[in-house]
Parts: C-alpha cells; sequence; structure tokens
C-alpha cells in the first residue's frame, strides 16, 4: 500500500488543486492523508513522519517555494527521512525547476499536468525502492 | 540484535521514527509486525484506550484535538489513531482528520496516526489493536481512537476500547440515527457536541431518554456531556468522566477482565498465525497432493489429516528449534 501525503505550505489562498491530486491518488489505490491549508515546514514534515509515507507531494501556488522548498527538505534531512520521494507541484517557473530539483524534490509537476502522470510516476518510483 | 529487537528498544525510548515504522509494519501484518505486537504486549496495558465513535461531521477531530490540549495541559502523553473508510472501488482512501489536529499534534508528547480501514474482515481491528499496543507500551498515558463507527470492524475497534464516548450533534437526526446504528449499547459516554446550536438540550434529553429504557440496573450509567469542541468548552467534565469510568473499570475489576482477555487474544492470534504459515508450507510440500486426493475420495477425514499434521509439527518443532 503506498502512503501519500498531500501537503500545502504557505499561504495559499485555495487548496482545489491538492485536493484534485488527492482524490486521483486515492482513485488509482493510494492512501492519502491530507492536511489542509497554511502548513508550516515543521508540521508538514513532522506529519509525514508520524504517518510514515512513501511520498510527500507538496502543492505551492505563491511563489514561496524558494524558502519553503529548500527548509521542508533540511527538516527531511535532519530526521533520516531521505528515502522518501518529495514531489512538487503548483505554480513553478521553468526556471526554477533546476534549483528545486538541487534542493532535493524529485520531479516537479507544472500546471495542467495530467493526474495519471502522477501516478504513474509514483508507482515507479515507490515500487523501486520497497 | 535482530530487526524487530532493535526496533522495540527504540520504540521504548519513545523515538517518533521508530514509532512510526513499527505502525507500518503492524498495519502490513507482516511477519515483522506480529513479532513486534508480541514482543510489546507484556510492556503494554497501562494506557487508558478512549474510543470516540459517532456520524461524519458531528465533531469528532475537533473533539480530539480539543481533548488532546486539555489532557496535554495535565501532563499526560497522548496516542491519536484515527481510522477512515477505505474506497471500496479503489481500495485508496482520503485520510482529513489531521485537518482539525493541527494544533495538538506538533507536540513531542502526542503521536497521531491516520488508518485506513482496508476493508479486509477482521484486518483493521486487528491493525487497530497491534497499533494501541504499541502506542501504549511506547508509554503514551491516554490513547484516543477515532472512527466514524459504522461498519462490523468499527464496532470491533470500539471494544479495544476501555472507555467509548458517542458523539452526537443537535438538528442532524443523529438521535434516530443512533439507534438504528446500535450505538447506544457501545457508549458508556454520550457527548452532545456543538452545544453552541439550537436543539444540544433536546438532543441530550432524547439520549437520556433512550437510555433510561433498560440500562438502571446496570453500575455504570452514561454520562451525558456537553461540549463546543471548536471552543474548548466542555473538555473538563469530559475528562472527569472518563477518569470516573475508568475508576469504575478498575474498582469493579472489569480492567483486569479486560487484560485477561487481551492476552487470551495475543495467545490466540499467534497459534492462528503459526498454523496459518505452517498449513501454507506443507500445501508446499511434497507428501500434499496424495493427502488432499484421500481427503477429496473420501479415504480419509479431512480433521483426521488435521490433526495429524499438527501433531508432526509439534514433533517438528520440538526437535527442531
Ligand atoms: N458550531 C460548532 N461546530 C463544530 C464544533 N466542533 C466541530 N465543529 C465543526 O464541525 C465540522 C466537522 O468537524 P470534524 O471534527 O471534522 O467532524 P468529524 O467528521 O466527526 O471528525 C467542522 O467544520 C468543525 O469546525 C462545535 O463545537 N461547534
Ligand atoms: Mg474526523
Amino acid at each position: 500500500m503506498i502512503r501519500v501525503l498531500v501537503a500545502k505550505p504557505g499561504l495559499d489562498g485555495h487548496d482545489r488543486g491538492a485536493k484534485v491530486i488527492a482524490r486521483a491518488l486515492r482513485d488509482a489505490g493510494m492512501e492519502v492523508v491530507y492536511t489542509g491549508l497554511h502548513q508550516t515546514p515543521e508540521q508538514i514534515v513532522d506529519a509525514a513522519l508520524q504517518e510514515d509515507v512513501d511520498v510527500l507531494a507538496l502543492s505551492i501556488l505563491s511563489g514561496a517555494h524558494p524558502t519553503l522548498v529548500p527548509r521542508i527538505m533540511e527538516l527531511v534531512r535532519s530526521n533520516h527521512m531521505d528515502d522518501m520521494l518529495v514531489l512538487l507541484g503548483g505554480i513553478i517557473p521553468d526556471d526554477d525547476v533546476e534549483s528545486m530539483e538541487q534542493a532535493g524534490v524529485a520531479r516537479v509537476f507544472g500546471p495542467g499536468t495530467d493526474t495519471q502522470d502522477i501516478v504513474q510516476y509514483i508507482r515507479e518510483r515507490v515500487s523501486e525502492h520497497e | 540484535m535482530n530487526e524487530v529487537d532493535g526496533l522495540v528498544s527504540r520504540i521504548l525510548e519513545r523515538e517518533k521514527r521508530a514509532i512510526a515504522r513499527g505502525l507500518t509494519w503492524v498495519e502490513r501484518d507482516s511477519e515483522d509486525g506480529k513479532a513486534l505486537v508480541r514482543a510489546l504486549f507484556p510492556l503494554a496495558g497501562k494506557a487508558h484506550i478512549v474510543g470516540i465513535t459517532g456520524a461524519p461531521g458531528v465533531g469528532k477531530s475537533t473533539l480530539v484535538n480539543s481533548l488532546t490540549l486539555e489532557l496535554r495541559r495535565r501532563g499526560a502523553r497522548v496516542g491519536i489513531l484515527a481510522v477512515d473508510p477505505s474506497s471500496p472501488f479503489s481500495g485508496g482512501a482520503i485520510l482529513g482528520d489531521r485537518i482539525r489536529m493541527q494544533e495538538s499534534v506538533m507536540d513531542d508528547g502526542v503521536f497521531m496516526r491516520s488508518l485506513a480501514s482496508r476493508g479486509h474482515l477482521g484486518g483493521l481491528s486487528r491493525a487497530t489493536f497491534g497499533a494501541v499496543t504499541l502506542m501504549d507500551a511506547a508509554g503514551f498515558d491516554v490513547i484516543l481512537i477515532e472512527t466514524v463507527g459504522a461498519g462490523q470492524s468499527e464496532v470491533e475497534i470500539m471494544q479495544l476500547a476501555h472507555s467509548t464516548m458517542v458523539v452526537l450533534a443537535p438538528g442532524l437526526g443523529d438521535d434516530i440515527q443512533a439507534i438504528k446504528a446500535g450505538i447506544l449499547e457501545i457508549g458508556q459516554i454520550f457527548v452532545v457536541n456543538k452545544a453552541d446550536r439550537d436543539g444540544a438540550d433536546h438532543t441530550a434529553r432524547a439520549i437520556r431518554g433512550m437510555l433510561t429504557l433498560g440500562m438502571q440496573h446496570l453500575d455504570w450509567f452514561p454520562p451525558i456531556v456537553k461540549t463546543v469542541a471548536e471552543h474548548g468548552e466542555g473538555l473538563g467534565e469530559l475528562i472527569g468522566s472518563l477518569e470516573k469510568h475508568r475508576e469504575y473499570l478498575s474498582q469493579s475489576g472489569e480492567l483486569a477482565l479486560i487484560r485477561d482477555g487481551q492476552t487470551a487474544h495475543v495467545i490466540q492470534l499467534a497459534m492462528e498465525d503459526w498454523v496459518d504459515r505452517e498449513f501454507r508450507r506443507v500445501k508446499a510440500g511434497a507428501g500434499w497432493d496424495a493427502l488432499r486426493q484421500q481427503v477429496a475420495s473420501g479415504a480419509r477425514d479431512a480433521a483426521e489429516v488435521a490433526l495429524e499434521m499438527l501433531r508432526s509439527l509439534t514433533e517438528g518443532d520440538n526437535n527442531g528449534s
């Protein structure tokens, strides 16, 4: 059973996109922990730790990813959770993809990504791990 | 030290990551997960296990959050398990109870885990029993289990709890729903949440009316507590009722009986697991086809064959390990 935490760090005003992803993953047979809006990096990593998820899927629309994502990845490493797959979606300019991947994000999914691509990507990567 | 022993000692040191990983093993019901529960069981038995059930939307998660904050203020360490249904179509689930628990779960004295019901018969209550045992051994003083209380497995989970609270809210026609679901019988404490809304007194009276219908003879008459979970109101009284119920269980000897029952359960599970495993081995082995045919043709009785298998297995065990 693949377990995923769908999390929304920062101050985004709505979570429609995150909910669409959560439902798509559920419909693909995954267990999705959803924690709602306005999560701090500390809350997100702590939830991922307690829930022992295979995948952390972050959704950020606000443009705050250059500060939020490195902080989240720092907490992931200091908690020795490097085996967790971290994905990023929302509104991430093409120019930022490389720096996000350097920070430790496995894959950035831009707006308009087919949810089935995310499902397939997770399936491939998580079965590699287990 | 093998992997299970290693995890046991880290869990006893209350290492969060070890608790989380242990819960994953327990949920998967792997051999390691089973061994872990057996190893931790003797170290458990101190926590107060509290079930919280009721229809979706009555405020159970919000109540768990404010109850946890109040228990923390009083110095108790709190473990939380929240069970949500798996989709019967995909097998997946959305586990959203954490949304309402954000205030309480960041504290190091709190550990919260979301569980999906995963649909298999008896599997949920088994996983929950393992999860409760693990949290209990890890030193959590109170373990709160939230379920929607609809299916058979959820009722089984509530039987795991020392004290079960049934949560209702005014204006949802819940009084009627409660009887239908047979939920009245499993509650030792009734909570009318959303008492800030009209109709809370009416709901409380309706519950009292139904309870008096055949419970006067009981030693424990369920109290009815009004709360506003969203603002933390009524929590002192609720914790008072929980403590009184725990005291009642202890005085009446029921608490010891529950532990006895759980011990029997652990032994039974171990036996079933052992038989399961050995049977799979016999089926994969040489003489199986011949045995199967003898039973199919009526040459030998199935029970006689089974007994012979069990005997040879126990002999094998004495010689071997
Ligand atoms: N008015 C009012 N609303 C509440 C109270 N407690 C919870 N709620 C709201 O009820 C809704 C459902 O709460 P939740 O805890 O998720 O219910 P659950 O499905 O039983 O776990 C949420 O919108 C809460 O904010 C309360 O005491 N008063
Ligand atoms: Mg809930």
